[in-house]
């Protein structure tokens, strides 16, 4: 899921830059209810870096139409983006240090060594 | 989903393996877990298509429950690796498909990104009796700052009074909304007794 490991790295640097090797798609009931709400939460600029980067842009706009809780194309995009690509093997780069994070089984290590907690 | 049924699943959810004394891995109970959070469901609707923080998941008990009770994502926190494993066995176990797992400190200032995100978050936290007092109000106060609804947190009614007391310095509102009985079996060497019935409160805090 991209929901939290790109919108709001949980560490230090943002946003981190995502280096995938193995992604799997996952399917996950849709709940456009659900979606419309979290959007106005979302860094929208961030999401669509990081799913650009990962090659799954395809088709979402670099920017939030107005009124897209209607556009129910556009909802099922978000939702395959957010919910359904998960990044399965891989690193989270801070955009600073270059320190990696790595991903492994799909869940991101965001643990910092004792040296690096000041 | 009924409570029984809840239940049923929850109890079938593997606990910790080799629980660890520095971080207080005490299991949330099944019965315990599944009262929980149908409470928070069907009295406060917080779980239903929300967006849902675990702090502290450990196995995953509230994660997997709050899954199944229809939460929008889960994202459930853990520092200790070996029992985000164990979640992912659970998760796949449960079949639930929208918890999203991150290996973190949920008291590292670096969770301040996620200030207000969430809807609810639910937490079991450490009760802070082992070398790390006041961890479980750490826990409550960073559970507040990271939502924007509200927060249930379960803790030993003995701390009612001291609970009461931090929520008027944090200057919101809470309540307990559900007395419960935590059976907590010898799980460390220096557990005397075999298995010990502590009282527990389901707390309810929400930003006024």
């Amino acid at each position: 899921m991209l929901t939290s490991k790109c919108l709001r790295g949980v560490v230090t640097g943002y946003p981190l830059a995502i280096n995938a090797t193995i992604i799997n798609i996952t399917e996950v009931d849709y709940n456009p209810e659900f979606i419309t709400r979290i959007i106005p939460k979302l860094d929208w600029e961030v999401l669509w870096r990081a799913a650009d980067s990962i090659g799954h842009s395809d088709g979402l706009p670099q920017t939030i139409e107005p009124k897209f809780e209607e556009n129910n194309e556009f909802l099922k995009k978000v939702h395959r983006v957010l919910l359904e690509v998960d990044i399965e093997e891989g690193n989270l780069v801070c955009p600073e240090s270059g320190r990696r994070f790595p991903i492994s089984k799909g869940i991101p290590n965001m643990l910092l060594t004792e040296a690096e907690v000041q | 989903m009924k409570l029984k049924v809840l239940e049923g699943h929850l109890g079938e959810i593997s606990g910790f393996t080799k629980p660890k004394v520095e971080y207080e891995q005490y299991e949330t109970p099944s019965h315990i877990a599944a009262v929980a959070l149908y409470t928070m469901q069907t009295q406060f609707e917080a779980l239903e298509s929300k967006l849902v923080l675990d702090a502290g998941c450990g196995p995953g008990m509230l994660s997997c429950g709050a899954s199944l009770l229809g939460a929008g994502t889960v994202t459930a926190v853990d520092i200790d690796g070996e029992s985000l494993d164990i979640l992912k066995e659970n998760i796949e176990f449960t079949e639930v498909d929208n918890i999203d797992i991150i290996q973190c400190n949920f008291l590292c200032p670096e969770m301040y990104r996620c200030e207000n995100y969430f809807d609810t978050v639910v937490m079991n936290p450490p009760f802070g009796t082992k070398n790390n007092a006041g961890i479980d109000m750490k826990f409550l106060k960073m559970g507040l700052d990271l939502s924007c609804d509200s927060v249930y947190s379960l803790h030993k009614s003995t701390t009612r009074s001291h609970i009461q007391k931090r929520i008027k310095e944090w200057g919101v509102k809470g309540s307990v909304i559900a007395e419960l009985r935590y059976n907590l079996k010898s799980s460390f060497k220096f557990h005397k007794q075999h298995s010990k019935d502590i009282a527990v409160d389901l707390w309810r805090l929400h930003h006024s």
